[in-house]
């Protein structure tokens, strides 16, 4: 696909309690690239994934997801385009057994038997967590289901990929398993998130948002790295960009609370 | 620990094949009509709002509060499905519950089903309906608007629930002949009359709850009566039947032990067997004793062939692992 | 052996050996006796542990206080006799076996099959029987769901554990007070539930949910399973009718 392209343009948008969660928020993104959308809690990001498949409709100005426009008469179109995965795995993923969850968009497609389990199958494998379509989705640990939730979309076929807090509440080796996972799908990839190391790992592309407004977009390492700007917002400059300086004192810190240091007792 | 605590879910072997089909019969007519105007009145959103809410239901069951020495208090449900979700829904919210409760935990039977859905989803919901709305139009006209009108309605609603639903127990218990009806209508309906109790305060603290919280949840049940007006005239005919009939059972028991005699159809069904196969056809099976001392027999070379099956089956899994 | 037995069979058949059993008159005690060499069969064959088999079937017998009072009210040979002039009769005393022995029974066959099928397959099954599939969605969705909203209500009763550490029984708070914070629980899991289902409506909404349930079609039995489930209710068919032919 030449234009798997999200194009928002001027939109606004109000809870129904009256509270602005988007004010005039424009993003392009690109076929193929990788952006993250940073900020505070409530700074409006799960709300703009939400517009990208029609669940929310915009009160002023207009989305587009690959040259389409999002409203009523698209809908069916947009979501098989867009696949939106949400922060609780337990949301994501409500029928009893994996393959039901993995199966339900395509079923929703419309697509004949056969097709159906291919697409089941791809997905999984593409996640790998091929041997786990009979399992029922309650046994699952988060990490698993955090993956699972990802097959739930990919089975979808989708030209976008829209994730809320992918990595929230994974163990380190879940969260690399699944930055490794990113780094190989396809789509074109959006990201909210707090995990900004996983931001450098996966994204091309970074866009601050706070109080529902853009404020500054551009180039991971450049956004991230002005400590002033991370700090106004909520945010912290990850360690991973911290100057290497700065870094040696940390270190000395902390090897400076052990009372013998290099001394790991194992019980 | 999801055993629910409520003792009214009547297990297999206890009902007469009449019986539980004459209750199976009456609950798909009543589940069926609930998902019919589900289908027809509610939209699309409510459907994983039924289902997420049965699973907090069953939850609920759980919680408990203690009374006085060992006893505690628990949660049915039905009154409280019924208020916040509508006469409706909640029929279908509880079948759900009793269903999985029968099926996954053995509580309640799976032939005595439409019993135990009978009485808790269709009668619990009914009776439920019509004491909630009886209630909240009765405050209006005393107290006007008082915040505390709806968990005191809820706190009826709960405890008459329960009563009736639980007479109607004692009801099918005492016409399959299982539990004589002088014994089983006063216990039931005493023992029921204190778990009421608690289902009634949880009910109510429940509503309190929601109320503080999120009013808006409670939009379903503050719906005029109109467009449920069966539902509360059924509550109401219910309520009133079973009211009367148990004492009347209790205190004729040998009028419902009659009925139960009486095994409808099934007796009616069997003389004309007995005259095609008569006892000669068959000699030595007549006999008690040995048809026993066969059966034991016949019995024990089961078992022993499944032990067998196992033990082959296993040593064939063993021999293709080395 | 029994794990891998499709869960279309094993509901069919555990629901006709319920139904026999049931349909077997009160003193065929050789068909209850066969009933139960075959379920005892069944329970080998599906290799549970014997302790585990007891005590879970065991949990659904206080029900069977029921039927004591049969032993009591039922007229017959006098057995024994009890003060205030209740006197027990033998035949009261069969009938009250024969309800419990049904009930174990059929308690038995119910637990050995949900302790050899997944839900999931048993939902499955019901499908099969051309259930409405609104219905069979939302028992999906409670299954579903079950346990998040059980850890949410264990949270909650290990929350209020941890602050009413020092409440006696009895003495403290009152009942109304303790009553009222349960309640609160209660409403506190329908307000969770009630969210959680507005997100997972939107989680069915994103990948194309209209509102009408679908499922992917399964597969037709096998001719063995066929031939299985057939053999299954001509047995328990010629049972139930020996029963009802020379004890009923």
């Amino acid at each position: 696909m030449h234009h798997n392209t999200i194009d928002v343009e001027h939109v606004s948008y109000a809870y129904p309690d009256g509270q602005m969660a988007l004010r005039d928020v424009s993003l392009h993104v690109s076929s193929g690239e990788r952006v993250a959308l940073i900020g505070p809690n409530g700074a409006g990001k799960s709300t703009l994934l939400l517009h990208l498949n029609g669940l929310l409709k915009p009160q002023a100005g207009r989305v587009r997801v690959c040259g389409l426009d999002v409203g009523d008469g698209n809908l069916g179109p947009v979501r098989a385009a867009v696949g939106l995965v949400f922060q609780d795995p337990n949301d994501q993923l409500f029928c009893p057994t994996v393959f039901e969850d993995v199966a339900f968009g395509p079923l929703y497609q419309g697509l004949p038997e056969a097709d159906i389990r291919t697409r089941v199958a791809a997905a999984l494998e593409a996640v790998g967590m091929a041997d786990f379509a009979a399992r029922a989705s309650y046994r699952l640990s988060l990490g698993e289901k955090k993956r699972i939730a990802l097959a739930t979309v990919l089975s979808l076929r989708p030209h976008i990929l829209a994730l809320d807090e992918p990595s929230a509440g994974l163990d380190p080796r879940a969260r690399r398993g699944l930055i490794q996972l990113l780094t190989t799908v396809h789509p074109t990839l959006l990201i909210a998130t707090h995990d900004l190391e996983l931001v450098l790992d996966v994204c091309d592309r970074v866009v601050l948002l706070d109080e529902g407004r853009v404020i500054v977009e551009g180039c991971p390492g450049d956004v991230m790295c002005d400590v002033a700007l991370m700090e106004v917002h909520g945010l912290e400059r990850p360690h991973s960009l911290t100057p290497h300086a700065e870094l040696h004192h940390l270190r000395c810190d902390a090897l400076a609370k052990c009372v013998a240091p290099g001394n790991i007792t194992n019980e | 620990m999801l055993l629910s605590p409520v003792p009214m879910h009547i297990p297999d072997g206890f009902l007469s094949v009449l019986v539980s089909v004459v209750f199976w019969a009456l609950s798909v007519v009543g589940v069926g009509y609930a998902l019919k105007r589900v289908n027809e009145d509610l939209g699309e959103r409510q459907v994983p709002i039924m289902g997420v809410l049965a699973a907090a239901i069953f939850a609920g069951q759980m919680l408990n509060f203690s009374v006085t020495g060992g006893t505690s208090g628990h949660l049915l449900g039905a009154a409280l499905a019924t208020i916040v979700l509508g006469p409706w829904a909640a029929v279908l919210v509880m079948t759900s519950v009793v269903g999985i409760q029968a099926v996954v935990f053995q509580d309640g039977g799976l032939l005595a089903l439409g019993a135990n859905i009978f009485n808790m989803s269709i009668v619990g919901v009914a009776v439920s309906y019509f004491t909630y709305k009886s209630m909240q139009r009765l405050l209006q006209q005393l107290v006007k608007d008082q915040p505390w009108s709806i968990p005191v309605s809820g706190f009826v609603a709960g405890w008459v629930s329960i009563f009736i639903a639980a007479l109607a127990c004692a009801l099918q218990l005492a016409l399959s002949g299982s539990s004589p009806a002088n014994v089983a209508i006063p216990a039931m309906s005493g023992i029921h009359a204190l778990i009421g109790i608690g289902e009634g305060l949880i009910t109510a603290g429940a509503l309190a709850f929601i109320l503080a919280a999120q009013r808006d949840l409670l939009q379903p049940a503050a719906a005029p009566v109109g467009s449920h007006r069966a539902v509360w005239v059924g509550g109401l005919v219910i309520a009133v039947l079973l009211a009367i009939l148990s004492p009347l059972a209790s205190a004729h028991p040998d009028g419902l032990e009659w009925v139960a005699e009486q095994r409808g159809f099934l007796d009616l069904a069997q003389e004309p067997l007995y005259e095609i196969i008569p006892d000669y056809v068959l000699p030595g099976i007549g006999n008690e004793a040995l048809a026993t001392i066969l059966a034991g027999v016949i019995g024990v070379g089961l078992v022993l062939a499944a032990t067998l099956a196992v033990a082959y089956v296993r040593r064939r899994v063993q021999s293709v692992e080395v | 052996m029994l794990h891998q037995l499709d869960a279309r069979v094993k509901v069919n058949l555990t629901l006709s050996f319920i139904l026999a059993t049931t349909l077997t008159p009160p003193g065929a005690w050789p068909v209850l006796t066969l009933l139960a060499a075959l379920a005892l069969a069944v329970v080998i064959l599906a290799e549970l542990r014997a302790r585990f088999v007891l005590v879970r079937t065991a949990l659904a017998l206080p029900f069977a206080l029921a039927a004591l009072p049969l032993l009591f009210t039922v007229a017959g040979t006098p057995l024994f006799e009890l003060p205030w002039g209740w006197t027990a009769s033998w035949e009261g005393l069969l009938r009250v076996a024969n309800i419990v022995v049904k009930t174990w029974l059929s308690v038995l066959m119910a637990f050995t099959l949900t302790a050899t099928t997944p839900f999931t397959a048993i939902l499955v099954a019901l499908r099969g029987w051309r259930l409405p599939r609104l219905l069979v969605t939302i028992v999906a969705l409670t299954w579903r769901y079950l346990f998040v909203l059980v850890e949410e209500a264990q949270r909650l009763m290990r929350a209020r554990a941890a602050r009413s550490g020092q409440i006696v029984e009895g003495r403290g708070k009152s009942l109304a007070w303790r009553a009222r914070v349960t309640g609160g629980m209660a409403g506190n899991l329908l307000l969770r539930g009630a969210d959680r289902a507005e997100r997972i409506y939107s989680a069915m909404s994103a990948r194309g949910y209209d509102g009408e349930p679908r499922v992917v079609a399964q597969p037709p039995l096998t001719a063995g399973h066929r031939a299985l489930l057939a053999l299954g209710y001509l047995f328990l068919a010629l049972l139930a009718l020996t029963g009802i032919l020379f004890w009923g």
